[in-house]
């Protein structure tokens, strides 16, 4: 069976440096085997660095490299380069990075790829890449829903144009970043690589933080407060019972759950299993080869808009006294 | 030392029913607040009923939740102070 194909967002606010990080990565070494969906082939400047035309919307680059631009949808783009791939019309791609709009909240692209029936047997979400200027970044982050979302959603959040703002202002900007998302590292543009941006899921659940319930962390804006929060136990966790909860608060809340990372020690089970979702998207979960440290608590990672900590923790405690008797019934019936 | 890989539970036939029995009565644990009942229909669908006689069969366990909403017209909200109330009275 064919390996899926890892796809990272790169999202950010207009302005936000977006395409001047993506000029950078498409110099990286690491990007030769990728495809990159940009919204427009002018933006980026690719004429000295172009080396053939493949149709009108994918061009190969010199850096051995495919530019596609996206007219339209998205999952189109995604559909044509995959069947140029298959035909042998372009070189093998192993990544694609995808760049998002301005204004896009990351949550649609990233279920577009895992529910879109062709491309869910091809590509898999990887890291989420969001871009913010120290210049707008205090401003967008109190007043505008995307920004929030884009940040929220983030594995790396690259902060950008730091050397136009005074060291203060971007040691506020990166509390108030960890603050929305506790779960991402923060990292400024000038000192980043290829690998930092693109490593894969597990490995960064490893640094997963551990939170207080309540009132550590907050961010409160005309766009609603958001809260980062940990659930931890020490007990071991009924997957079904979890999964069934998990589902449930989505159903219901899914829009105000920007983000849930976390690292589960399963009843049966030596290894740990890793989540992760975005709004109302599951990743599928990750059987992990072992655990990171003596660790071995449940820990989850809650960034959300408008819902109550404590009252989550309830319920989260409530369904998961549902695991012993459950099983009881379910041997006996 | 194995690889991560996607965490499943559905491995052989045994785990698989296992698995699916035990689903269903957490399941109806927490549709029991609004005396509703999930049931295996011929091994191929599930079977929605409510405590009046209302039912519905449907495909898939990922639409249980709206599912079990527009047969009841209730809601199935995990933070709802009443069904957890209620559900902490039945576990």
């Amino acid at each position: 069976m064919t390996a899926l194909t890892t796809i990272n967002l790169l999202t950010g606010f207009l302005g936000s440096g977006k395409t001047t990080l993506l000029q950078r990565l498409l110099d990286y070494p690491d990007l030769s085997g990728a495809a990159v969906l940009i919204n427009e082939f002018g933006e980026v400047g690719l004429d000295h660095q172009l080396l053939d035309r493949i149709d009108a919307n994918v061009v190969l680059m010199k850096s051995g490299c495919l530019c596609c631009t996206v007219r339209g949808e998205i999952a189109d783009a995604l559909l044509n380069l995959h069947s140029l791939r298959a035909r042998g019309e372009v070189p093998w791609f192993d990544r694609v990075v995808i760049e998002t709009t301005g204004l896009a909240d990351p949550y649609p692209v990233l279920s577009t790829i895992r529910a879109h029936p062709v491309l869910r047997s091809h590509f898999s979400a990887g890291t989420v890449i969001a871009t913010v200027d120290a210049v707008n970044g205090h401003g967008l982050l109190a007043t505008r829903q995307e920004a929030l979302q884009q940040v929220a959603a983030a594995d790396v959040v690259i902060l950008t144009k730091g050397d136009l703002v005074a060291p203060e202002t971007v040691a506020d900007l990166t509390a108030m970043l960890t603050a929305i998302n506790p779960t991402a590292s923060v990292r400024d543009a000038a000192g980043i690589d290829a690998d930092m941006v693109l490593d894969a899921h597990a490995g960064r659940l490893r640094d997963l933080p551990v939170l207080p319930l309540a009132g550590h962390s907050h961010h409160a804006g005309e766009s609603g407060t958001v809260q980062s929060f940990s659930i931890v136990t020490d007990q071991q966790l009924d997957w079904t019972v979890f999964g069934i909860w998990l589902t449930m608060l989505l159903h219901r809340h899914g829009d105000k759950v920007l983000r849930v990372k976390g690292i589960l020690n399963i009843a049966g089970d030596d290894r740990p299993v890793a989540v992760h979702g975005v709004q109302r998207l599951v990743h599928p979960p990750v059987h992990m080869s072992g655990w990171p440290d003596a660790d071995r608590r449940s820990r989850l990672v809650f960034i959300m808009q408008d819902l109550d900590p404590a009252l989550v923790r309830h319920s989260f405690e409530v369904f998961h006294r549902l695991a012993g008797t459950q099983e009881d019934a379910a041997v006996a019936s | 030392m194995a690889r991560d890989g996607v965490y499943s539970r559905n491995g052989d036939r045994l785990s698989r029913r296992r698995e699916a029995a035990h689903r269903q009565a957490v399941v109806n644990a927490v549709l029991a607040t609004r005396r509703m009942q999930l049931a295996d229909w011929h091994g191929r669908a599930y079977l929605l009923k409510t405590a009046t006689g209302k039912s519905k069969v449907f495909d898939s366990l990922s639409h249980l939740w709206p599912e079990a909403e527009a047969l009841s017209g209730a809601t199935f909200d995990p933070l709802d102070p009443v069904l957890l109330a209620r559900l902490k009275a039945g576990a």
